[in-house]
């Protein structure tokens, strides 16, 4: 894409000009053109064909996914590796139908996409016609607001408050429905402007008296701890949270997706919480008396039992939405606001605490590693150790996506995130086929950093079609398969707590190098621990998509782990150290 | 505890809204009792009038995702003792000959009107609390009710809203904090 904004251009024409006329298709791109957008996920039909007519010449570059889902996902990808707002299109019926795990993914991890569907003409619309689906209907839980246009002069402020609506407040996905025939009528392109609405004015700004009330509970506290959701991400706090962090000395831990809100290597990081958390930061929750959330909403893979959740601790908690308030956990001290207008005024508030003992005290709760390496293949490629490697070739600095699975907990564990938007996992909805989408998102969004995708072997199975569009779009994706020929996560349950009844969980695959091969990408398989390094080296000097088929041992687990249902005092550990 | 709420909230008046509100309520599992809605002083604005079941804390975290539909402006948790909240009931019971006179006359001490009347039945409607139109359908019960429609609660501040007693909370998401 040339870097200048055609839209400006087009503005000031406009100014000396009378508007041009233009179909609600054109409408549809200008008005996507005007929220920044230059790339958008999609895949064609018959109720967006007259949409599809638009985008050759708009300034738009239209990425051609093999499936609607993963249109979405690649949005997702997107929006999270670049904070902007990701935009997917689909036809009616199924293609509509197909988005809806994506926005339902959207909804849970709080991420801006906007969803353009078609939707059959007018006249048909209620008379069950040919791919009609009442999407609006459908997708009324899982999207933060959804629309129908029913005319086409209403189709700019329509998309302008879409994208509004996905980016403010807590973000979340949005879906424009636009009939046929609207596409297809013509009207005065006037660009829209935002019109407030009474019903909607998301707290920024939090309650100075709430802020003061938290900072009087920080210096209060013996073994305060910190932790961070997405929340401090998705409101681009990550510098003022690392500042906070540093000036109150207080220790912090991470949930899934609040991994890279400050570098996780810093002295004062101590790992993830949560059913795969580090053991560190789950003792830590156990014995802390304050408990600072800042953006994360207490789900239950975070919290465990809530009953034995941080009990000894006073809660603060910090989110944009009122809501998540109370929902889950008691609250003492409320702040309703986004993350870093809050960090604005409290960081100010509070004082250098000495909290060395503490500090120490969690430092000596030791993490353990668990050798995953069966007694008699000591050279099995470990995952952990894949996972450390790719991390320490790439600096910590690339992109890494994940898929949904035990390679996703192993790479959380270990990868060590540096940055906010360079780790992009599906975290609510943990929806497999993630991994390989995403990263075609993240990678169109920042084509200047690495993007790297760690996948299982089923997961990869259900999106691994997207190979083809990487290729197509020349995109430098590595993709480092940790293939244990098993639905590797189920099957852990199924080894930990239903008497290794393996259940449907062995699942075979095709020849993966063979496979990148005939998409016209790069296949290495790696079957032991000495080439785990070499093969990563080469798949970043190798143009294009490659793929990394590591084969590792079939029955590791991830450790610790938290049993579902109970505290996270009460972690297995394996046999580890 | 659990007990009886009555949430009012303005709303956006456009189509699919009310769908919005119940198929919230429905997914977060919010036990509603009755729900009304229609329109308001405003242009545009609709009232809708829901009663519902719950702990202080699952009424509290209710209003809180209704504040999240875009188009819902105002929720308000009434206070019974605060508002006026009234119902309205139609029913048609079984009255023919002798019985007639005393069905009309029962329907009198509640202040119920007689709407229409055929040979063997008549239609009485009725307006008022809960309290009230129990107590009158349990008098109608006695003749025979054939057919009744409740028409669920509406409701209003006494006051006017500006000066809402405290005990009337609006249940605005900030004053969360
Ligand atoms: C769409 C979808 N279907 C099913 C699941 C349930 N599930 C969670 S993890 C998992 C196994 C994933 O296997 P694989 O991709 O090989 O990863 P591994 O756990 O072996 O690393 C399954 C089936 C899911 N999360 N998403
Ligand atoms: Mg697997």
């Amino acid at each position: 894409m040339v870097a200048t904004d055609p839209t400006t251009q087009r503005t000031e024409a406009n100014q000396h000009t009378q508007p041009e006329v233009l179909t609600g298709a054109q409408i549809v791109c200008r008005a996507i053109e005007a929220e920044g957008v230059s790339t958008v996920f999609g895949y064609p039909g018959g109720a967006v064909i007259p949409l599809y007519d638009a985008i050759p010449e708009a300034n738009l570059h239209h990425v051609l996914t093999r499936f609607e889902q993963w249109s979405g996902m690649a949005a997702i990808g997107y929006a999270r590796a670049t904070g902007k707002v990701g935009c997917c299109i689909a036809t009616s019926g199924p293609g509509a139908t197909n988005l809806v795990t994506a926005l339902a993914d959207a909804m849970l991890d709080s991420v801006p996409i906007v969803a353009i569907t078609g939707q059959v003409i007018e006249p048909l619309i209620g008379r069950d016609g040919f791919q009609e689906v009442d999407i609006t209907g459908i997708t009324l839980p899982v999207t933060k607001h959804n629309y129908i246009v029913h005319d086409v002069n209403e189709i700019a402020s329509t998309i302008k408050e879409a994208f509004y609506l996905a980016r403010s407040g807590r973000p979340g996905p949005v879906l424009v429905d636009i009939p046929k025939n609207i596409f297809q009528a013509k009207t005065e392109y006037i660009p829209a402007k935002l019109t407030p609405r009474k019903s909607y004015q998301p707290t920024t700004i939090p309650n100075m008296r709430q802020v003061r009330l938290a900072a009087d509970a920080i210096a209060q506290a013996k073994r305060p701890l910190i932790m961070a959701g997405h929340g401090v991400i998705l409101s681009n706090a990550e510098d003022e949270f690392t500042e906070f962090v540093e000036k109150t000395g207080i220790p912090t831990i991470f949930t899934l997706l609040g991994l890279g809100a400050m570098d996780e290597l810093h002295p004062l990081a101590i790992g993830m919480m949560g059913m795969h958390g580090h053991r560190r930061a789950n003792r830590a929750l156990d014995e802390c008396d304050l408990l600072i959330n800042f953006g994360a909403r207490f789900d239950d893979r975070a919290t465990g039992k809530l009953s034995g959740f941080a009990p000894n601790a006073k809660v603060i908690h910090v989110d944009i939405d009122p809501a998540e308030i109370g929902k889950n956990v008691q609250t003492a001290v409320p702040v309703v606001g986004d993350v870093k207008e809050v960090l604005k005024l409290l960081t100010p508030e509070v004082q250098a605490g000495d909290h060395t003992s503490w500090r120490n005290w969690i430092e000596g709760q030791h993490n353990r590693v668990l050798r995953a390496a069966l007694e008699d293949r000591p050279d099995w490629p470990e995952p952990y150790a894949i996972i450390k490697e790719i991390a320490d070739v790439t600096n910590h600095d690339a992109i890494v996506t994940t898929d949904v699975g035990q390679h996703q907990m192993w790479a959380a564990q270990h990868l060590g995130v540096k940055h906010g938007k360079r780790w992009i996992t599906s975290g609510g909805l943990g929806t497999m086929g993630f991994g390989l989408p995403s990263a075609i998102g993240a990678k169109m969004g920042r084509p200047d950093l690495e993007v790297w995708t760690i996948v299982g072997d089923g997961g990869f199975q259900m999106s691994g079609t997207e190979l083809a569009t990487s290729v197509q779009e020349g995109l430098d994706i590595n993709i480092a398969i940790i293939n244990n020929g098993y639905l590797g996560m189920v099957r852990q349950w199924q080894d930990l707590f239903h008497a290794r009844n393996y259940s449907e969980v062995a699942i075979s695959g095709p020849d993966f190098v063979k496979l990148a091969e005939a998409y016209g990408a790069t296949g290495i398989r790696v079957t032991t621990d000495a080439e785990i390094r070499p093969a990563i080296e080469k798949a970043r000097s190798i143009k294009g998509p490659v793929l990394i088929d590591f084969v590792v041992e079939p029955e590791a687990n991830v450790y610790p782990m938290v049993a579902p249902g109970a505290a996270n005092s009460q972690m297995i550990e394996g046999n580890g150290e | 505890m659990e007990s009886q709420h009555t949430l009012v909230l303005l709303v956006e008046d456009h189509p699919g809204v009310l769908n919005r509100v119940v198929s919230l309520m429905r997914r977060r599992s919010f036990n509603i009792d009755s729900i009304t809605v229609g329109h308001s002083e405003q242009p545009n604005v609709s009232r809708m009038t829901i009663q519902l079941r719950g702990e202080a804390e699952d009424i509290e975290q209710a209003g809180k995702q209704l504040y999240k539909l875009l188009e819902v402006i105002k929720v308000i948790d009434l206070q019974p003792s605060e508002a006026m909240i009234r119902e309205l009931v139609l029913v048609k019971v079984a009255a023919k000959g002798a019985i007639r006179a005393e069905v009309v006359q029962t329907a009198s001490i509640y202040g119920a009107r007689v709407l229409d009347a055929t040979p063997n039945s008549v239609m009485i409607e009725m307006a008022g609390t809960e309290e009230e139109i129990e107590s009158f359908l349990t008098m109608m019960r006695v003749y025979g009710i054939r057919e009744m429609v409740r028409s669920g609660k509406v409701a209003l501040p006494r006051t006017l809203s500006k000066k809402t007693d405290s005990q009337t909370r609006h249940m605005n998401p900030l004053a969360a904090d």
